[in-house]
């Protein structure tokens, strides 16, 4: 059995570390309140964005000559990888969860024959990558720099992918982040974007519009913007979801060591009371061989 | 029967404004300013730098936008942009910091003739607000 001694630094030890853990899950709940308020300030754009597209992608008169963005490069062969995750650890399985989710699409998309390369988001997922995909990743995107999520960075990741989409290195593009639904739960999602996915009929308006100038142009000016803002929206998303998982991760280390406080006390009591126990025994013993 | 509509404006990052008193509403679209008041027929069409003028009961309001697009439909008037300032809360050193930008932008000799015309365009309107 530990010395009284041991039990007591252990205890210390536990203490302190849980201390250490409720200050990041503090942390975490201040944040995850101003992502989580970011997150559900973006939808309205990203949801317009998405309607005015759905509009003009009905009403495009043309679709063979459809921009490429929209109707694809006519071939699957190569696909872009974009996998979003976290530049921080300590939270969770929120990480995992996405790596795990584009590890098993990947064995599917290599099992069909076909190509992929992935460019990473954050600097976990490229850790985490880079041992069996190490070859196949293309480019890495830190956000160490830049505390909250912001469109700028979104942008950026944007133009690079629609650059590489049209010098042809790839033929599908799909991105991969945590949604956040609430505290506990975050879904991985793999969302394909280019080509448009336009799976969910929603022909909410049969009424025509009028296009300045024509639908084309709008179009092919109106993609590329679409890209970037999904990958934003990816991003406030990733970014609630982060601080949920964090906190949650926190709450439970925190609980944990509470319990392991307790049991350690416990210990520490017992041993304590037989020591004095086994120290009376030895003075009575002692009095009465007098 | 009133005369207004609703207007929205979203950026990225939230939704900017909100009003549903708006009489009139002059955007700088991409063919030539224009303006919009109820009944308008739908439309969808994107903007160029320039003002975003409303019109409405509490008072005017003018915006400076970079880019954007505009759907309108059943009196709703959504505007899209990453780039808005509100010209009352923009002060001269902001004014001058964008047209630095914007110069510099159309000084550039590598690039295309629509972002040239873009970043002109972004030029004279900063210009003009001087």
């Amino acid at each position: 059995m530990a010395s009284l001694d041991d039990l007591k630094k252990r205890i210390a030890s536990v203490k302190s570390t849980q201390k250490i853990t409720k200050a990041m899950k503090m942390v975490a709940a201040a944040k995850l309140r101003r992502a989580q308020e970011s997150a559900e300030k973006g939808r309205p754009y990203s949801e317009k964005m998405n309607n005015v597209i759905l509009n003009l992608s009905n009403g495009i008169s043309d679709k063979e000559n459809a921009p490429k963005l929209l109707s694809g490069t006519g071939q699957e062969k190569i696909h872009l990888c974009v996998v979003m995750t976290s530049d921080r650890g300590l939270c969770g399985g929120f990480n995992s969860n996405i790596i795990k989710k584009a590890k098993s699409y990947f064995a599917k998309i290599l099992d069909e024959g076909k190509e992929i390369k992935i460019i990473t988001v954050g600097s976990k997922g490229n850790d985490q990558l880079k041992r069996f995909y190490g070859d196949k990743i293309i480019e890495n995107i830190s956000l160490k720099e830049s505390k909250n999520a912001n469109y700028f960075d979104a942008d950026k990741v944007g133009k690079m992918v629609i650059e590489k989409f049209e010098a042809g290195e790839f033929d599908v593009c799909t991105i991969f982040y945590n949604q956040f639904k609430n505290v506990i739960t975050q879904i991985p999602q793999a969302q394909q974007i280019i080509p448009l996915n336009n799976d969910e009929e929603e022909n909410s308006s049969e009424e025509s519009y009028e296009f300045e100038p024509d639908e084309d142009e709008i179009l092919s000016n109106l993609l590329p913007k679409n890209i970037s803002t999904q990958i934003f929206k990816a991003m406030l998303e990733n970014s609630a979801s982060e601080q949920g998982s964090r906190m949650s991760a926190m709450d439970n280390a925190t609980r944990n060591a509470g319990e392991m406080v307790d049991k350690l006390t416990i210990e520490y009591n017992r041993s304590r009371q037989a020591a004095i126990t086994k120290e009376l025994i030895e003075i009575i013993s002692g009095a009465e061989s007098l | 029967m009133s005369e207004e509509f609703k207007v929205e404006i979203v950026n990225p990052e939230k939704s900017f404004l909100v009003k549903d008193d708006v009489s009139e509403v002059v955007v700088p679209a991409f063919e030539g300013e224009m303006g919009i008041l109820k009944d308008h027929i739908s439309i969808i069409s994107f903007l160029k730098p320039g003002i975003i003028k409303i019109l409405s009961k509490s008072g005017d309001e003018n915006y400076y936008v970079e880019d954007g697009i505009v759907e309108f439909k059943n009196n709703n008037l959504s505007i899209l942009t990453s780039t808005i300032f509100n010209l009352a809360d923009m002060d001269k050193s902001k004014q001058q910091d964008l047209l630095k930008q914007a110069e510099g932008e159309a000084n550039k000799k590598d690039i295309n003739d629509q972002s040239k015309y873009l970043a002109d365009q972004k030029v004279e309107v900063l210009k003009t607000l001087n």
